[in-house]
């Protein structure tokens, strides 16, 4: 206190100086001072801004020029055309769903790291991805989000979980072929057309094994040998250089090995059997009389793929993922800056009057952190409405599903490149307009704290 | 080559580091391309491009040889980012054009002619393209009947890619000739154990563009073509919907191009790999000729001619043969001294044999009087060949000469509208979204 006192009584000693000048003259030397920067403001920010405004409300002509008044064309269009509108939505979803996410995971790690041991440690690896360029991150994530799981860390996880509990099927690529004694599909299982007698045999005709790799087990497919009950033989109807009768077992075929094959009368299943290495298969029990041969899905459905991270549905979302991990350290770092500007006997004297640690945070710790919390909040609202490297990067990798991530930035972006520039002026002034409530607010609040 | 330009990259404002030197001399009294000595000594041009690497060495030699025969001094610069249209467009909007620049968009011809921005062909340069290409070359190449630009390369664009030993093995002996040739030799390459018979690059949506030209270009005709090329139909057109229901008797067969969810993600380069790769998952590819150049700088290249062969587009619904083809097209902005004679240089058998035996180029040239011989290996001569004999029954890239942001934009209006089509296979729907993105686009 003295010293504000100290620096109070020493001004008007400066002010009653020799040197005073009139308040008009301080005023004209504060203009000439900062002409430079509100010259250099103008050309560079106002007139921009301005031109962009003026520019929206024109035609575009094919190599990029303005031609007619086109009114509020071009803003129509963002929510009429479906890549300015799926861009908007995306917008929408970010700005919702981000702020609020990054701020909650930000003060969790900052009240964390107030509690543990290593804490530096922790919060320098949970700032690292700030330290790193979004283009980085981005292809970084990329490579998680990658479909082969030789490849992707997320698919390689999600895969080895699936494949844990559920063993790969056998014979994914398998079909039936020929002259359609089998019906069905691979996720529903096949079934025979026609019904098979006991005494004769049973030929259940398949194509699609791999000829040149084929599978060590299998061995050249035969006709069923004679004997009790219903027999039968599973085989490839296909061999290496093609050239085979269809329906018909030639030489060179191969049996298909270890395949499931039921026998139904009836609707029910009356017996079960297992394929031989030479394809043949045996319902020995099995008395006169005709039936279905079934073969379950189970062995044709084709292997787990993994999850489609950068699919139709999840790409926003996981571009999300990777944003909250860059942005994550940066709301905790300013957070727990914030928090160590608590007064701790506040904190003390809410613990020594009993309150629990719950009871501290949200009654004490989060009030006082509300300022801080309010600028990690509305600083992201501001980041987020203009994302655009992160979704660009990540966008590469997705094919045609690209189009699902699209955001506003991106969209003016390639307006731009597409010489569409009042289609891309449009979309930078709805993103001004959109910006323009958070800024407000931010240098109100500035505003207020260096009062 | 239009997969170059398509690259979607920044439309950069590069700093005008090209010396636009403006020789205000008259052009009339240039020699042409015959080189009678050092005539143009000393006259240095600036040429824009979107050539790297192997084709820019091919086209460096091609200048080289242009600059030793006349004293002259060409200067080439590939675009920044590979966005040529962007950059040349800023250039000539900036009032400092290249004085030739190298462009694979006839559509982008019209405009600059539209806008008095090129400089039209001289006499020799008349003589050289009407003597050297088919007709149809110099119609493209031309605005308002007049010539402006020179065929530099072509690219054969109804090329089907195979895998030799995959058909041998499913003992398929000859090629597909019709539509349900190929579709039944996809069944027998499925039943002989390849995955995905049809390996489409859905990653790509220029790759799907080319698909739909080749089929509409079978099943329509060249004078619908025409009329979609300049958007005079509309996409909701009956003649659409006959193509795209052709189209989905492959592209919704998930028997044929494996899951349609998967190959919306396969880029081209993966699309060709799969098929030419170690064990190759696929047997059958469809892109253009330059294809060869995406097998052959593959990390165990197969071998062109050997390992891949190629069967041009099959027949659709009893058609007959057509070809679409791309390629790329030189024209001067300026009225430099050396620009006409170097246009009508780049139209000679000679510069075109440069082109295409520089290794690595992967060139091929529409030029009827270069000699066959000149290619460095059979299955490109054959290429060649082919482009050279259909004479003026070729049709040009559509997409190539549609607006940039409906034939020309990653993720958006007639790429994305194929994407969504290659995974739904809505005829109708399809067709509304086409038409609709096709009329939020500047026509010419």
């Amino acid at each position: 206190m003295t010293q504000d006192v100290g620096a109070v009584a020493k001004a008007p000693v400066v002010a009653t100086g020799p040197s005073r000048k009139g308040p008009g003259e301080g005023r004209w030397i504060a203009g000439v001072f900062l002409a430079p920067a509100g010259i250099f403001l103008a050309a560079i920010v106002l007139y921009p801004l301005v031109y962009t405004l003026v520019r929206s409300f024109f035609h575009d002509g094919t190599t990029g020029q303005a031609t007619s008044f086109a009114g509020l064309a071009n803003y129509t269009h963002i929510f009429t055309q479906s890549d300015a509108l799926q861009a908007l939505k995306n917008n929408v979803i970010w700005v919702v769903v981000v702020p609020v996410l990054v701020t909650i995971l930000g003060l969790i790690f900052a009240v964390l790291t107030e509690k543990i041991r290593w804490a530096s440690a922790f919060k320098v690896v949970l700032f690292m991805p700030m330290a790193i360029s979004f283009l980085a991150s981005g292809v970084t994530w990329t490579l998680i989000y990658a479909d082969q799981p030789s490849r992707g860390l997320g698919n390689a996880v999600a895969i080895g979980i699936h494949d844990t509990f559920n063993p790969q099927t056998s014979y994914p690529e398998l079909h039936p072929v020929g002259n359609a004694v089998l019906t069905g599909s691979g996720t529903a299982g096949y079934r025979s057309a026609a019904t098979f007698a006991v005494g004769s045999p049973a030929l259940v005709p398949l194509a699609g094994l791999n000829l040149v790799a084929p599978p060590k087990a299998a061995q050249p497919a035969v006709q069923p040998s004679s004997g009790s009950g219903l027999r039968g033989v599973v085989w490839n109807d296909f061999k290496l250089g093609g050239g085979g009768k269809a329906g018909v077992i030639d030489q060179g075929e191969l049996g298909i090995p270890g395949l499931k094959i039921e026998a139904v009368k009836g609707g029910k299943t009356v017996a079960t059997a297992t394929t031989q290495a030479n394809g043949t298969f045996a319902f020995p029990s099995l008395t006169a009389g005709d039936y279905t041969l079934a073969l379950p899905k189970d062995d044709f459905s084709a292997a787990y793929g993994g999850i489609a991270w950068l699919g139709k549905n999840l790409i926003t979302p996981s571009i999300i993922v990777a944003y909250l991990w860059i942005y994550a350290g940066f709301a905790m770092v300013l957070l727990a800056a914030g928090m160590a500007a608590i007064p701790r006997d506040a904190l003390e004297a809410a613990r020594m009057d009993g309150a629990t640690e719950w009871q501290v945070f949200r009654k004490v710790t989060a009030p006082l952190l509300t300022p801080v919390l309010l600028v990690v909040f509305v600083t992201m609202v501001i980041n987020v409405l203009k994302i655009f490297d992160i979704v660009f990067i990540i966008q590469q990798s997705a094919g045609g599903n690209a189009k699902y991530a699209n955001v506003l930035a991106v969209q003016l972006y390639t307006d731009y490149g597409n010489q569409q520039f009042g289609a891309a002026s449009a979309v930078g002034i709805v993103l001004v307009i959109l910006v323009l409530p958070a800024m407000v607010f931010q240098v109100r609040n500035f505003r207020r704290e260096s009062r | 080559m239009s997969l170059k330009i398509r690259n979607l990259a920044v439309a950069a404002v590069t700093a005008t580091s090209l010396v636009s030197l403006a020789a205000c001399g008259s052009s009339s009294g240039s020699p042409g391309s015959t080189g009678t000595g050092q005539s143009l000594k000393g006259v240095s041009f600036t040429i824009l491009g979107q050539w790297t690497g192997g084709e820019q060495d091919a086209f460096q030699a091609v200048i080289n040889a242009f600059d030793s025969s006349t004293g002259a001094k060409g200067i080439y610069t590939p675009a920044a980012g590979g966005d040529e249209a962007g950059v040349l467009g800023t250039k000539v909007a900036g009032g400092t054009p290249p004085d030739i620049a190298v462009l694979s968009l006839p559509g982008a011809i019209q405009q600059y002619a539209a806008s008095n921005k090129v400089q039209p062909a001289s006499a020799a340069v008349q003589s050289a393209v009407t003597s050297n290409f088919a007709t149809e070359w110099a119609t493209l190449a031309s605005a308002g009947g007049k010539l402006y630009g020179v065929p530099v390369d072509a690219s054969d664009k109804s090329t089907v890619w195979y895998n030799a030993k995959a058909f041998t093995d499913a003992g398929i002996t000859t090629p597909p000739a019709t539509w349900d040739d190929l579709i039944k030799a996809g069944q027998t390459l499925s039943s002989s154990g390849v995955q995905v018979p049809i390996s489409v690059g859905g990653g790509d949506g220029w790759t799907l563009t080319d698909w739909f030209e080749n089929v509409y270009l079978r099943t329509a005709g060249v004078a619908n073509y025409d009329k979609l090329t300049h958007h005079q139909i509309p996409w909701t057109d009956p003649s659409v919907a006959t193509a795209l229901t052709a189209l989905k008797k492959i592209w919704g067969n998930s028997g044929l191009i494996g899951s349609p969810a998967a190959a919306v993600k396969v880029p081209f380069p993966a699309s060709v790999d799969n098929v030419f790769k170690k064990n190759p998952t696929s047997a059958v590819v469809y892109e253009a000729s330059f294809v060869a150049t995406t097998i052959t700088s593959d990390k165990n290249p197969a071998v062109v001619g050997t390992d891949a062969k190629v069967f041009p587009f099959p027949s659709v619904n009893g058609s007959a043969p057509v070809s679409e083809v791309a390629g790329d097209f030189a024209l001067a902005f300026t009225n430099n001294k050396a620009a006409q004679p170097f246009l009508a240089y780049l139209a000679s058998p000679a510069a075109a044999k440069i082109l295409v035996s520089t290794s690595g180029s992967g060139f091929l040239s529409a030029n009827k009087n270069l000699a066959n011989s000149a290619y460095p290996d059979s299955t490109s001569a054959e290429l060649a060949k082919q482009l050279v004999a259909v004479g003026n029954n070729f049709r040009f890239d559509m997409s190539d000469q549609a607006p940039a942001a409906f034939g020309g934009t990653p993720n958006k209006t007639e790429w994305a509208d194929l994407q969504t089509f290659l995974t739904d296979g809505n005829v109708a729907a399809a067709q509304r979204q086409l038409e609709k993105d096709a009329q939020s686009v500047k026509w010419n």
